[in-house]
């Protein structure tokens, strides 16, 4: 069993027609993943990689039953792409694009809230991508997973794959990954993320690879230590030499004032009993002990 | 972006809030007339961005003109914290009563905005959060449906205020979120909001953080956002170029694409003894433009002894970006020691092509900062 997404799912990509949405989709579809149609408006009508191309996200819902989607258009957009495809009923949100103003993402994280039953990954993330039923919908180099039964959250695109490469170099597998949004407001959490790898059957530890700002991490080891989690959990956090108030490339990536070091994610972990590795390489010899 | 409290006052002023009477001089003279022209006792305030401004001697009180213009004079171009003061707020100096705090900021595990007010003014927040966490009021809005006057007299309740101190405070609350949501601010805060001897609460000091994200929609910050403050000057130069950069005081220049595994390749730099000088992303995508752009400034950089990149080819092409290494390096007069871990699409031909220009390369990340340490 794979987590949010599974062999059914039935994945459309907003903003197809622009030259991500085409590359990753011809990547998405030979790995293996359902994309069933496309949506760029006023471009309805057109194919990409053999995709059929709509205006609008509900017309791609009556016409294909999609119940995801990945979106690729340009920031200014996010907000109304979101809503647009919350409205039409889809339950499973990836939001690849970088730069969402966080007045939107409040909005649309609130409206998924009232609506129900909605994932959101991202903004900003690099999606989610499942290596033993060939599942991606993300923008990952899918060469450098493998199957095996870790599973991976994480709020950064490459240092996912980085850690993922050392992992799959000692022979050790992933069962899902996925990553959050380097952004300050993102939708689904680390907890939320534990939740889930905690049911999974085919998920037996996991890695967790957070960064400097905000304390989504501390809360972690908190729900850690207090459920007495049942799965062994690794950390990695990137940002030790972050000077405080500068923006390390990701919007979120901030320490304002003395919170989000990663000083104090790394004592809330190793207070939570997770070990923390020192380079992402030695999360392999953590994992492997 | 952070904003000068000048523009932050400005700002609570169109939304009709209180703030006191003055205005800015980029010169003594022009304090002077300021001071002049309010003809009372007056603030002086260098406009920086540091915080504890007045502690660090930022803040001046004169009695007429004539003062105004020989303390100004003391106060243009000092370095207070870093920052050079060029341009000071003349404002009425205010017969203060009574001071409270105000501010709505984002909160992200709530994702959503969270309203702050106490009844102490002039107080650091984040120390009162910590030492009195009962003397701050705390609400959280309702992104749908905003946050409005009464929910502001509610959370006000528990300080025991008189009704006119109450409604105002409250009508101030309500009106900073509408200001917070215009203007797609992380941060509004009165700090402290002062109440005077007519009763009236008015904006003593003011911040306002706006979100970069949502610079696309006020051209009203347009001009204003290509040059910041806080910004060092190769700072200055890489938001020109549009480049994700930071000054470090180390002397190995980083580059590398992810903003996650930039961080990581400097914490790696740490671990093993080296001190890097910086923090540049070229990006996921690894744009080549972007690669030559940003390797042109990191070898400007005179403290830069040696350079470390960091390329994860997943999206992106080593051979492509071992091209733009390769070309940035051949414009440049300034020769420099390169090292390149570089690993995944098209690896083979990216180490080939680099090799050729002699250059070292590795796929591991550990070796490669090792051999950059040794240069």
């Amino acid at each position: 069993m794979s987590i949010i997404i599974d062999k059914n799912t039935k994945v459309i990509v907003q903003g197809i027609t622009g030259n991500e949405g085409k590359f990753h989709t011809a990547s998405m579809l030979h790995y293996g993943t359902k994309v069933v149609a496309g949506v760029t408006p006023g471009k309805g009508g057109q194919q990409v990689e053999g995709v059929p191309v709509y205006n609008t996200v509900a017309e791609t819902v009556t016409s294909h039953h999609a119940d995801a989607s990945i979106i690729f258009v340009p920031a200014r957009f996010v907000r109304d792409a979101v809503l647009e495809a919350i409205e039409a009923g889809i339950k499973t949100l990836i939001i690849i694009s970088e730069g969402t103003p966080q007045r939107d993402a409040i909005e649309f994280v609130a409206r998924a809230k009232k609506k129900g039953n909605i994932t959101i990954l991202g903004p900003n993330c690099p999606g989610i991508i499942s290596p033993p039923h060939r599942l991606k919908v993300g923008i990952m180099p899918d060469r450098i997973f493998r199957p095996g039964h870790i599973g991976i959250a994480s709020r950064s695109g490459t240092l996912t794959y980085e850690i993922a490469w050392h992992l799959t170099q000692s022979g050790l597998g992933q069962s899902t990954c996925v990553g959050l949004g380097g952004d300050a407001i993102v939708g689904l959490d680390f907890i939320s993320l534990l939740e889930m790898f905690k049911l999974d059957e085919e998920c037996r530890s996991v890695v967790l690879i957070g960064e400097i700002g905000g304390n989504t991490e501390e809360l972690a080891a908190r729900y850690i230590a207090e459920t007495n989690y049942p799965k062994p959990v690794v950390a990695y956090i990137a940002g030790r030499s972050a000077p405080p108030g500068k923006r390390m490339g990701h919007a979120g990536a901030i320490i304002m004032g003395n919170a989000g070091t990663a000083r104090s994610k790394i004592d809330a972990f190793t207070g939570a009993g997770v070990p923390v590795a020192e380079t992402p390489g030695d999360v392999v010899k953590l994992v492997h002990r | 972006m952070k904003l000068f409290e000048f523009e932050a006052k400005n700002i609570l002023k169109d939304y009709g809030l209180p703030v006191p009477t003055g205005d800015i001089a980029r010169n003594p003279d022009e304090a002077e007339a300021i001071a002049h022209r309010i003809g009372r006792p007056v603030a002086l305030k260098a406009q920086i961005l540091v915080s504890s401004r007045g502690k660090s001697g930022g803040i001046k009180f004169v009695n007429d003109a004539t003062e105004a213009r020989k303390v100004a004079s003391n106060l243009f171009d000092r370095t207070i914290k870093g920052e050079t003061v060029s341009s000071l707020l003349v404002e009425e100096k205010l017969g203060i009563t009574a001071q409270f705090y105000a501010s709505v900021a984002i909160d992200r595990q709530a994702r959503t905005y969270i309203i702050l007010a106490a009844a102490e003014g002039g107080i650091d927040i984040e120390d009162t959060a910590l030492t009195s966490p009962n003397k701050i009021s705390r609400r959280w809005a309702d992104p749908d449906t905003g946050f409005s006057q009464p929910a502001a007299v509610e959370m006000l309740r528990q300080f025991s205020l008189t009704d006119n101190d109450t409604n105002r405070f409250a009508a101030i609350i309500s009106s900073l979120y509408t200001v917070t949501l215009e203007n797609d601010a992380e941060l509004v805060e009165i700090n402290p909001l002062a109440r005077i001897a007519s009763g009236e609460l008015i904006a003593a000091d003011a911040r306002i953080i706006v979100d970069d994200n949502a610079l696309f929609r006020h051209p009203e910050f347009k001009e204003r956002s290509s040059v910041r403050m806080d910004d060092t000057s190769l700072e200055a130069e890489a938001r020109k170029q549009n480049l994700a950069y930071v000054d470090l005081d180390g002397d190995i220049g980083i580059v590398g694409n992810g903003a996650g595994l930039v961080m990581a390749t400097l914490d790696l730099v740490n671990h093993f003894g080296g001190r890097p000088a910086n923090f540049l992303d070229i990006g996921g995508g690894g744009n080549v433009d972007i690669t030559r752009k940003g390797l042109r400034l990191v070898i400007s950089n005179p403290r830069v002894k040696a350079i470390l990149v960091n390329i994860l080819g997943g999206i992106t092409r080593c051979d492509i970006v071992a091209r733009a290494i390769i070309e940035a390096l051949n414009e440049s007069t300034v020769k420099k020691p390169v090292v390149v871990r570089m690993m995944g699409t098209n690896e083979a031909e990216g180490t080939r092509l680099l090799h050729r220009a002699g250059i070292n390369t590795y796929p591991d990340p550990e070796k490669a900062v090792e051999a950059v340490i040794k240069l």
